[in-house]
């Protein structure tokens, strides 16, 4: 018995005017699997999660949400629901500090960003709460600096606690090692791995490095010019001779 | 640090609340009137800087809501409404109600395009103000003879003297920052801080980015128009004037000049603007010449405005000692 999928997606398509960029595709993401969407660069990974956050409206297809349609809902209700993405550029809020920026979720997670007179330095609870988030990430002493003053890496973790603030159930990670360091892009796996364990929140994210994702997905699915080109288990996909030709960057049978 | 800052400021201000008080006792009636005019601007800047400094919004149509305030106090007056207090309740409630109509059609744009919204929706206003003639009296204005007396259980307080409309503005303008003050220390508060920064990412941690701005557009619309009936009172008049463009240029010059990113910034642009018309046009009449003079290098070399660099120098020498 297959549990049921976290995200469904239906024969999704989107073009931008004339120019088609996602065609047909169909994918589950089943709650508790480490998901991953890899493909070579313009693939069309990022306008994948542009579509599912709802950044973009498709042009084909439907999304399911925790077994609700989404297709046609506004970003910031998918995100009520538990649908949180992380951006492939670093997205964060740099002037605020580390604190205030898990500090933003954090309140609107409690519906409180419509207080307008309560001070936020009495909202006690929000604030332990926002210091628990970041030691889950290693951020604890970095609290009172300002989100922009940190190293790359750090920041990126920055915008992996506002996105935990919410209490996601489904993280959309789009490259979360990009750009990094090994050093960085270590600590950043392993951080995954560790909070796919411990909280109930499922992953689904892309890469374009192939080594990264083979040690934390257990279920792939291939993009390549915007249509699937395969799925399956990291093994599966190692030894198809289909994903290799596409990241060899040549289509031998034309 | 927080805990020693927020008492310290709170001190500052109370000091400084203490000193307004005894304004008139120490100045001339000339210089109180003026001071009551930098109270009015002052708190129309500081509700303009809501949208600017906290909000990253820029509006070039808050003269609008102002003299909204100003028209409906003195339509109400003109009309013999005996309550002071029903007459101010009403003239913001009405201000906010035309900043909620006017910013849900504006909130969802930015920019340069939210700007020229603003601009279009404050000429509107001014047209209106200053056509309907019937209604406004067109670009004589509407003078009042009489303003009603502050009523309080068993003292009826006239208005007549500038002293007592002094007081009556210091009152309003503290009641109007002090709305300001809790807003901007809230969640919410917190949440525009977040639109200025980055309302991609908000959006994506699930606000709703236009309903935020648009809450913050109503709040500076309703504190806008109570500057307005407090201008209304001080010159026993309305006049299209309050709704130019022009005048909706003012908040934002003085803003600039005292400084965004500090919350009294623009109240003491706003003291410093009239402190320096008076100054300057003892000399010439040219003031205006003499603003730009000083606006151009106040943008260019501080950008923070006078107020805010002052504060951030202060700031870095208390930092490089400890
Ligand atoms: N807003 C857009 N308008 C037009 N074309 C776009 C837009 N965003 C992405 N594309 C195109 O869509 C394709 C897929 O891009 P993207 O989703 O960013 O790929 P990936 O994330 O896999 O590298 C690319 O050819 C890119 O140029
Ligand atoms: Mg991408």
């Amino acid at each position: 018995m297959t549990p049921r999928p976290i995200l469904e997606i239906n024969r999704l398509g989107h073009q931008f005017g004339d120019f088609v960029v996602m065609r047909d595709i169909s994918l589950a993401v089943q709650a508790g699997t480490m998901t991953a969407l890899i493909g070579p660069n313009g693939a069309g990974k990022t306008t994948f999660y542009n579509l599912v956050s709802g950044r973009y409206q498709p042009t084909q297809g439907s999304i399911f949400f925790d077994g609700l349609d989404i297709t046609r809902m506004p970003a910031h209700r998918r995100v009520a629901l538990g649908l949180l993405r992380s951006f492939q550029i670093t997205n964060i809020f740099p002037h605020l500090t580390v604190l205030e920026n898990v500090l933003v979720p954090l309140a609107l997670e409690h519906h409180k960003g419509f207080r307008f007179w309560k001070s936020m330095s009495r909202e006690r609870d929000l604030k332990r709460q926002a210091e628990e988030i970041l030691e889950r990430v290693g951020l604890a002493s970095e609290a009172h600096r300002r989100a922009h003053e940190l190293a790359y890496g750090d920041q990126r973790l920055v915008e992996i606690a506002i996105v935990l603030a919410r209490n996601p159930k489904l993280v959309l990670l789009d490259e979360p090692t990009a750009g990094m360091n090994p050093e960085e892009t270590e600590r950043m796996v392993h951080l995954i791995q560790e909070l796919a364990q411990q909280s109930g929140t499922t992953f689904f994210l892309t890469e374009h490095d192939m080594n990264v994702v083979f040690s934390v997905a257990s279920y792939l699915y291939v993009l390549h010019q915007g249509s699937l080109l395969a799925q399956g288990t990291p093994n599966e996909i190692r030894g198809n001779r289909q994903v290799k030709e596409a990241y060899l960057g040549g289509s031998l049978d034309s | 640090m927080s805990a020693r800052g927020f008492s310290g400021s709170v001190i500052a201000t109370l000091v400084l609340l203490a000193l307004l008080l005894l304004g008139p006792c120490i100045l001339p009636i000339y210089w109180t009137m003026i001071v009551t005019e930098i109270f009015i601007m002052g708190l129309f800047s500081m509700s303009f800087n809501l949208l600017f400094g906290f909000s990253g919004l820029l509006s070039f149509g808050q003269a609008g809501f102002f003299g909204i305030g100003a028209y409906t106090a003195a339509l109400l007056i003109q009309t013999g409404f005996p309550s002071l207090w029903l007459i101010i309740f009403c003239s913001v409630l009405v201000a906010a109600l035309f900043a909620l109509a006017i910013g849900y059609l504006c909130v969802r744009r930015d920019e340069i395009f939210f700007a020229m919204l603003t601009l279009g929706f404050g000429m509107m206003l001014f047209t209106i103000a200053h056509n309907w003639r019937e209604l406004t009296g067109g670009s004589d204005g509407m003078p009042l003879c009489s303003v009603p007396p502050v009523r309080l259980p068993g003292i009826e307080w006239s208005l007549f003297p500038p002293v007592h409309v002094y007081y009556f503005t210091l009152f309003w303008t503290a009641a109007g920052v002090f709305i300001l003050w809790r807003v901007v220390r809230s969640p919410f508060g917190l949440m525009l801080t977040a639109v200025r920064e980055n309302k991609q990412r908000l959006a994506f941690v699930g606000a709703d980015v236009s309903r935020i701005r648009l809450a913050a557009f109503v709040i500076a619309g309703g504190l806008a128009g109570l500057a307005g009936v407090l201008f209304c009172v001080f010159n026993r008049m309305a006049t299209p004037d309050f709704m130019h463009w022009a005048f909706s240029a003012r908040p934002v010059l003085m803003t600039i000049l005292g400084g965004s990113g500090v919350f009294f910034g623009p109240a003491w642009g706003a003291a410093i603007f009239f402190c320096l018309e008076q100054l300057v046009t003892a000399f010439t009449e040219n003031w205006m010449i003499v603003l730009g003079l000083i606006l151009i290098p106040v943008v260019i070399f501080f950008p923070q405005g006078i107020v805010g660099t002052l504060v951030q120098w202060l700031g870095d020498r208390k930092e490089s000692r400890s």
